[in-house]
């Protein structure tokens, strides 16, 4: 293999005038950075909702719950990402179609509303496991005292579910870092995107994807490490799965 | 105070849990509520506060219709108090956390109050140290105590026990069933599902047997442990007593 190993193209200035390549992969990262954690917030509050519906003795919001889960969680991120960023400003009505394709940083708003619905699918089988997981008679204590199925799940059941799930959840967290850099198909220049640029314009394609490999690392374990302290933080003394 | 007149229930469409039970506690009574398993004795005292539906029939709890669909459940059952057989404390709540919760969610009481309340009933009860414990971090014979006191501290009009000691060791059973029976001498409305017939003995106004989901016996206690009438009444009697 004839290739021309540069380390340093990290500390030269990139072509696009904003800095040095590195410069434009930390750039990726703050964007990479920014999806994320707005569709994990959408996937949170979302999954939580629809988690919590399924385990409502209600048949309809049940099943309203599965018909959700089941429709974002089987169809591919990729094709998702194409019907909301391709697909949904043509079937709506003509002025909204325009305002969705002129609306700026559309890339970024596809994305996570996207990402953050196809991971909060994950979210909610999640959530539904911790509350499933929990004795029946937690809720038939809660409700024997008098409070309302909506202060059952607030102050007894949720709680302890989210304690239950904070490892799979972690690993969700993870998976939506990861699949933001599926945006880069709709024109999301995030870490994926500024490592492509980076090799479109150096050549360097070897240390562009290194460079964005550690980086993605790096995040990635700031998140391991931040969840493991939020883990033992919230653990129960003596209770076995807070340990 | 309870009024239970030819309630039938039943679990999907063949099996029928209950049938045709009627009885009553008086204001100050202790009923006891025994028989073999599965024959509905938890299922019955279940639907006393509508934690268990059932198709026919009607109960009536201190003038109120359980199962009318005007009734406000959760103001209802927040006048009686339960204790279930695997003490169904909240894991992620302080002992005084647990005694707190509904009476201030459900109640409206103010922390200070509830706090107050809180600590008197753990003092009755003998835990006023382990206030600031978790449930996990303490003998099942405790916990069954604390649920007791959790569910004092609504100020109940009656009490209804699902099998208090079934879960606990023999060597904890006592230090239940002596708060039990101090209740009983106090004049509280209980109503106990439970295989001691050493408390029934002692404490117990009347006892009803149940067999099939049906009330085989109801009799004041003299009569069933002087000479029950029905044959099942004397077999389970003599299986439980003999040893």
């Amino acid at each position: 293999m004839n290739y021309h190993w540069n380390w340093s193209i990290f500390f030269e200035p990139a072509p696009n005038g904003t800095g040095t390549y590195l410069d434009m992969l930390l750039s990726g990262l703050l964007l990479t950075i920014e999806t994320s954690l707005c569709a994990w917030i959408i996937a949170l509050v979302f999954g939580a909702v629809v988690g919590v519906m399924r385990t409502l003795p209600s048949k309809a919001a049940s099943r309203i719950g599965f018909a959700y889960v089941e429709f974002f969680r089987n169809m591919p991120l990729l094709v998702q990402l194409f019907i909301w960023f391709f697909v949904l400003p043509e079937i709506v009505p003509q002025d909204w179609g325009l305002w969705l394709k002129q609306m700026p940083h559309a890339p970024f708003y596809t994305a996570v509303i996207g990402i953050g619905l196809f991971m909060s699918a994950r979210v909610a089988e999640q959530t539904r496991a911790g509350v499933n997981s929990l004795p029946r008679g937690q809720k038939m204590a809660a409700t024997a005292l008098g409070l309302t199925t909506a202060q059952t799940y607030r102050y007894v059941l949720l709680p302890m579910a989210f304690r239950i799930i904070m490892p799979p959840l972690t690993s969700e967290f993870l998976s939506t870092i990861k699949n933001t850099s599926v945006a880069i198909t709709i024109g999301l220049i995030e870490l994926t995107g500024e490592a492509r640029a980076m090799q479109e314009f150096s050549f360097q394609v070897f240390e562009a994807f290194t460079g964005a490999t550690v980086l993605y690392l790096l995040i990635n374990i700031v998140v391991v490490v931040a969840m493991r302290f939020l883990e033992r933080s919230i653990a129960i003394p003596g209770y076995i799965t807070g340990k | 105070m309870i009024e239970i007149s030819h309630v039938d229930k039943w679990y999907g469409p063949s099996f029928q849990a209950l049938r045709d039970c009627t009885t009553s506690v008086a204001k100050g009574e202790v009923v006891v509520v025994c028989g073999p398993s599965g024959s509905g004795k938890s299922t019955l005292i279940k639907c006393v506060n509508a934690l268990e539906p059932f198709q026919a029939g009607e109960i009536i709890l201190d003038g109120i219709k359980v199962n009318d669909p005007k009734t406000d459940l959760p103001k209802l059952r927040a006048r009686v108090g339960m204790v279930f057989q695997h003490f169904e404390l909240f894991p992620h709540l302080k002992i005084i956390e647990n005694l707190c919760l509904a009476q201030e969610k459900v109640l409206g009481r103010s922390h200070d109050e509830a706090m107050a309340k809180a600590a008197k009933l753990l003092d009755r009860v003998g835990l006023k140290d382990h206030a600031r414990k978790y449930p996990a971090e303490l003998s099942g014979g405790q916990q069954q105590r604390v649920a007791i006191a959790r569910a004092l501290a609504m100020d109940p009009i009656a009490m209804l026990f699902d099998e208090p000691t079934s879960a606990l060791d023999p060597e904890m059973i006592s230090e239940v069933l002596d708060v039990m029976v101090d209740l009983a001498r106090e004049g509280m409305t209980m109503m106990v599902v439970t295989h001691e017939m050493g408390f029934a003995s002692k404490v117990a106004h009347r006892v009803i047997f149940m067999d099939q989901g049906e009330i085989v016996e109801d009799a004041l206690k003299t009569d069933f442990f002087g000479s029950p009438r029905s044959d099942r009444a004397q077999k389970f009697l003599s299986k439980i007593l003999s040893h």
